[in-house]
């Protein structure tokens, strides 16, 4: 990612860090923390609940890297908490999920909540930066594990949707989450579809929302058939 | 687990404590655990309290209190070799040869109860004696089981065979079918028989008043049992899997330390421990399984072939299922020709990161896709005799009604792409 390390000299994104284990906070700020490489500049840091909504709504951050697993609640709890500072017309609080867990209900959980994608921990440091960026752009972020989910969530709500619109993905947008699925990044995908990144990006947005907005009962379905709930 | 409760068998005989003897009882244990606790021969004890019965039933009292009260225990063993039967070297129980002792106490047994019923007999109220009798035997016979039941509980089960294990049942039902008849003759005989639909309706109305009055109670303690149960359950899984996670973690912590030069190892190690935590953490729920199982879904198919490429060749492998199908023989094949369209990827194009495998499940048919990061790969530009890709992957697939495709991905690497219909799509 060369480019977007260009560009991020530019660029200046304010996060916190919410994960309970102190450890790791300090790998990802040792990792993304240097703000004149990175553009990245860790103004705070949360390892519960409480503490997480205390941090984020005195320095109102652009992201917030939320991990899924947190005493207090989980991520599910601070994203609930923090529902007005998400949908705040000037200058939004966003968060990107942040997890080690290979559990679908956790991650599908943190994204209806509201999080604007979700990376494994695994993920490296340009790779954690780029997606910062893109979710303070207002993009969606989606790993290949994630979409692995969403792909697995909106198979089996093909039977008598509520909403036409809502809780189908179109065949290019699941197209588009196949492609995230099998490693492709967007600009593959772009190239692959003989379509512009643009579109790409427009693509996965859509998906997002209709899994943030899709309906309850068929995601609940979807649950219940993997005994989450 | 009720090994904690059981009693110490007899180990410490400075504290003697009365316990109902469980071995070589005939009823209750009561006599024999008297016995064992004044340290008389048990014979004796049996013979006053057969004297006591006698004596208007006298007997019956004292013995059924010990009953109640005493708990059962493993004491009382004082005179050994007392029991009716004998465990013969084979593991059967069978007859033992009567002594002269129980072949006395026996017919004294006899005698006595003649004694006694002729007594009654000639009483007056005689017409109380059978309903009763019928009725103490009824509740003997419950008690008694219920004792089995609980000493039961203290020993590993045995493994019976189904009649074996239907005994008990048969018992309580005799037992309470034996109090039932005692009870309505009981009710018989004493009222005439145009009292019984009032006498009936009376005991109903108790019945049911009792059952109001202790329903809640008795619901609220069968919720505490489960809820107690579950959480207990609860904790020996997290202490299983505590316990396993911190062997298999330190074996793993250990070796790295000791490849400590090799990065290739440390990471294959730490590849491996992490995976079988996962499995740990975040397998679902009562499939049990053990990883020596062969797989028989598609999903865990291929998630255990990745993971075995990757022990083999150090290169991660990030694998995605959506969806599941048991395996038959045609996706068996597929499985195949993935596993070495893996191979290669981890070996020819291994230094790019990881190896990705996608695997959807469709209605008709299965996917599976196997990425690497490497230089690239040009079927055309492999000599023909090297039947490697050609055979083991493309004609594997063919062979069998799927197809395969090998392309150069536009951001650089190779991507195998195998698709297989389905047998019941």
């Amino acid at each position: 990612m060369t480019e977007a390390a260009e560009e991020t000299a530019e660029r200046r994104v304010r996060v916190v860090l919410v994960d309970d284990h102190r450890m790791f906070r300090a790998g990802v700020q040792a990792e993304i923390g240097q703000t004149a490489a990175t553009g990245v500049e860790v103004v705070g840091e949360a390892a519960d609940v409480d503490q997480a909504v205390t941090v984020i709504t005195a320095t109102r951050p652009e992201v917030v890297l939320l991990d899924v697993h947190l005493p207090g609640g989980g991520g599910v709890e601070v994203l609930r908490r923090c529902a007005t500072l998400m949908a705040a017309a000037q200058h939004p609080v966003r968060f990107l999920a942040l997890s080690v867990s290979d559990a679908a209900e956790d991650v599908i959980g943190v994204i209806r909540g509201g999080a604007r994608g979700y990376v494994t921990k695994t993920i490296t440091g340009t790779d954690l930066v780029d997606s910062i960026f893109r979710v303070q752009e207002g993009d969606a972020v989606f790993s290949p594990r994630l979409a692995g989910f969403v792909l697995d969530a909106f198979a089996s709500t093909d039977a008598v949707p509520v909403d036409e619109d809502l809780d189908r993905l179109t065949q290019r947008e699941r197209e588009v989450l196949r492609l995230i699925a099998r490693g492709y990044a967007y600009k593959e995908i772009a190239k692959q579809l003989f379509i512009s990144v643009k579109t790409v990006e427009s693509h996965v947005s859509a998906v997002l929302r209709k899994l943030q907005l899709s309906n309850r009962h068929e995601l609940t379905r979807w649950a219940t058939a993997r005994r989450l709930v | 687990m009720p090994v904690a409760t059981r009693p110490s068998e007899a180990e410490e005989p400075a504290v003697r404590k009365l316990y109902r003897s469980a071995d070589g009882r005939l009823l209750g244990g009561v006599a024999r655990g008297l016995a064992g606790h004044l340290g008389l021969p048990v014979i004796w004890v049996r013979l006053v309290f057969l004297l006591l019965f006698m004596a208007d039933g006298l007997g019956a009292l004292p013995y059924a209190v010990f009953w109640i009260v005493v708990p059962l225990g493993v004491g009382g063993r004082g005179a050994q070799g007392r029991t009716l039967f004998e465990v013969s070297p084979d593991g059967r129980r069978r007859l033992r040869k009567p002594d002269k002792g129980q072949l006395l106490a026996l017919g004294a047994l006899f005698v006595g109860g003649a004694i006694f019923v002729d007594n009654l007999e000639r009483n007056s109220s005689n017409r109380y004696v059978v309903p009763i009798l019928l009725i103490g035997a009824g509740v003997v016979l419950v008690w008694r089981q219920a004792d089995n039941a609980r000493r039961a509980s203290w020993t590993p089960p045995a493994s019976g065979a189904g009649p074996r294990r239907l005994i008990p049942l048969v018992r309580v039902l005799a037992g309470v079918g034996l109090a039932v008849t005692g009870l309505t003759v009981f009710v018989v005989v004493r009222g005439s028989a145009a009292q019984l639909g009032s006498v009936l309706t009376a005991v109903i109305a108790v019945v049911a008043g009792v059952a109001l009055l202790a329903g809640p109670w008795l619901v609220r303690m069968t919720q505490d049992l489960s809820e107690e149960r579950t959480m207990r359950i609860r904790a020996q899984e997290r202490a299983e899997v505590a316990a396993h996670v911190h062997d298999s973690v330190l074996h793993t912590l250990t070796l790295i330390q000791r490849n400590a030069e090799d990065p290739g190892e440390v990471r294959r190690l730490a590849r491996a421990q992490e995976r079988e935590l996962r499995n740990w953490l975040y397998r679902p729920e009562g499939t049990g399984k053990d990883d020596e199982e062969e797989p028989d879904s598609l999903a865990e198919a291929v998630k255990r072939t990745a993971a075995e490429v990757e022990d083999k060749h150090g290169v991660p492998v990030e694998v995605v299922v959506v969806g599941d199908c048991p395996l038959d023989e045609r996706l068996t094949a597929q499985m195949q020709a993935a596993r070495e369209a893996m191979v290669n990827a981890a070996k020819y194009g291994g230094s790019g990161g990881a190896v990705q495998v996608f695997a959807e499940v469709e209605p008709r048919s299965v996917f599976v896709s196997v990425r690497d990061r490497g230089p690239g790969f040009d079927l055309d530009a492999v000599p023909g005799d090297r039947m490697g890709v050609r055979e083991s992957i493309i004609g594997r697939m063919q062979r069998n009604g799927g197809t395969a495709r090998l392309r150069a991905v536009p951001g650089g690497g190779t991507e195998v792409e195998l698709e297989m219909e389905r047998a019941d799509g």
